[in-house]
């Protein structure tokens, strides 16, 4: 049992030494340095809030629009570019793998642990829109912590599958970008999900990141009136306005538990019966 | 502890094989492998790396392994090492191992010396704790004092040699891997590592396997030795027995 904490202590400053090699080199020679996590999201928002707000209007439930799209982007994004660095890990660590005895599952972790980094500086830049729409926060973001350990979990589990089949295929790589794309747009990012017919929306269901987005949302919007039309009506008949986002229910929770946990527990099995013969391909 | 292993072995290698599948051609992409297995075109030819291996090396003894290029010398250092799983057999190691296989795995060239030390040290098994007391004693052997804060790319290959080999080094392991690759560095330096070893050896009593197929070294600094030919286990022997042998073969064979 000791022999087993020792080696997660082991692994575990192993992933943070990787994390902070990867941050360094990052934003190494570049002027404003670490700020563009922050600017990054930020400059995207505005760019598709530009574009988006001329193509379809938003309706109800995606006002504030570019709260709307920046919650959206910052999450997806966190899992777009973990899965998509995590695919590449096992092969990008060949060098390694070939010549030290290392837990293999550290590479694929360490790639979502450091976008998870990212994502907290991007969260500044939500933090801006938020105040810039005076979106006042609530208790809801207290939730932020747990919606964040199903998406990791959701990224680590996509991360394994996909880094382990792409030692053996390396198509897997190129055909994961081409996913990303089409999941960007089939998820409800830049619009809102009442422009979807009713079949659809309940396909839609099914989507893990539309729950993922939608729980964001959720815990960041709770309580944001629909249109400030209705909220005048409302105040002026002495009756509440509904509001759109709600704090997420039980089954919401668990819906996206085990959405992340499905995902986990089969990429560590598709994982770990492969990693074995990782050397004789990379 | 499994039974049958007598308690001073701190390597034993019991009936080791190690096949690698070779692919007739590459096939790295889906589209590829997909046609082959339809069309039942996957054939694999198997290469016999390493076959029944059999040896144990006592504690504190120097061990040498000799054998031609290409005979599988490294593929049992790696085995040993823990890289690679063998195919059949199996491999303990008593102790922890310090493997000068690959020097500065893991080096990230862009990073500084200070920070290469950290991040080489964590994936060669050492704690936090342990690189920060032995830090001053890494830079002081690889005598890289001014260049500490420079990224590593600026740095000639000796230098980065002499880094990696100070820090694989600066702990006492119970078994120490021995590779060729050791013939980087000056001449200087060169008697430095060798100095190094000697005290692993005299005064802790570290285990070494040591590969060459440089003859002379490995009857100079070994006790008992192995000749691998072809993935076949030639002889286990003390080393004069094993290097005469090994000479005879060589004679014979010019």
């Amino acid at each position: 049992m000791n022999n087993i904490s020792e080696r997660l202590k082991h692994d575990w400053f192993i992933l943070a030494n990787l994390v902070s090699k990867d941050f360094k080199l990052k934003y190494r020679r570049s002027i404003l340095g670490v700020l563009w996590s922050v600017l990054n999201p930020f400059l995207m928002m505005v760019v598709l809030a530009l574009v988006f707000s001329f193509i379809f209007r938003g309706d109800d439930a995606s006002q504030p629009f570019p709260v709307y799209l920046i919650l959206g982007t910052t999450l997806f994004n966190l899992m777009a570019v973990s899965t998509t660095a995590g695919a590449n890990s096992i092969i990008e660590a060949a060098p390694l793998i070939k010549k030290i005895r290392i837990n293999k599952l550290i590479f694929p972790l360490e790639k979502v642990l450091f976008e998870l980094v990212n994502f907290a500086l991007s969260l500044i830049a939500v933090a801006v829109v938020l105040i810039y729409f005076q979106v006042a926060p609530t208790l809801n973001l207290l939730f932020l912590p747990l919606l964040l350990l199903y998406v990791v979990i959701f990224s680590v589990g996509l991360s394994l599958l996909l880094s382990a089949l792409a030692v053996f295929f390396r198509d897997i790589i190129y055909l994961w970008s081409v996913v990303i794309t089409a999941w960007t747009y089939a998820t409800p990012l830049f619009w809102p999900i009442n422009a979807l017919p009713e079949w659809l929306a309940a396909v839609m269901k099914f989507n893990p990141m539309y729950q993922f987005v939608t729980y964001f949302r959720s815990i960041t919007m709770c309580g944001v009136p629909p249109k400030i039309s209705d909220l005048l009506t409302a105040t002026a008949s002495g009756t509440p306005y509904v509001a759109i986002w709600q704090t997420p229910s039980l089954k919401a929770n668990l819906i996206c538990v085990g959405m992340a946990l499905i995902t986990l527990v089969v990429g560590f099995l598709v994982f770990k019966a492969t990693q074995r013969r990782f050397i004789l391909y990379v | 502890m499994s039974e049958g292993i007598e308690p001073q072995a701190a390597v034993v290698v019991e009936d080791v094989s190690m096949v690698f599948n070779i692919a007739n051609e590459q096939l790295n992409s889906l589209k590829e492998y997909m046609l082959k297995l339809v069309k039942r075109e996957l054939f694999f030819k198997e290469f016999c790396a390493l076959k029944n291996i059999s040896l144990q090396v006592e504690k504190g003894d120097v061990f040498g392994i000799v054998g031609v290029n290409g005979s599988g010398k490294s593929t049992l250092l790696k085995i040993v090492a823990g890289v690679l799983e063998p195919t059949r057999g199996s491999c303990t190691v008593r102790g922890t191992i310090a493997p000068l296989i690959e020097l500065g795995a893991g080096f990230d060239l862009e990073l500084t010396a200070r920070e290469n030390i950290f991040l080489n040290g964590s994936l060669l098994g050492y704690s936090r704790l342990y690189i920060k007391e032995h830090f001053d004693e890494i830079v002081e052997f690889a005598d890289l004092w001014e260049f500490l804060e420079l990224p590593m790319k600026n740095y000639s290959s000796g230098m980065i040699a002499r880094i990696a080999f100070a820090i694989a080094t600066v702990i006492v392991p119970d078994v120490l891997i021995v590779d060729e690759t050791l013939a980087v560095g000056d001449m200087f330096f060169q008697e430095k590592c060798e100095a190094r070893i000697n005290t692993l050896i005299q005064e802790y009593g570290t285990t070494v396997l040591f590969v060459s197929h440089d003859i002379n070294q490995v009857e100079r600094i070994c006790e008992r030795a192995v000749w691998i030919e072809k993935g076949h286990q030639q002889m286990l022997g003390t080393v004069d027995e094993v290097c005469e042998a090994y000479r005879m073969r060589e004679k014979g064979a010019l």
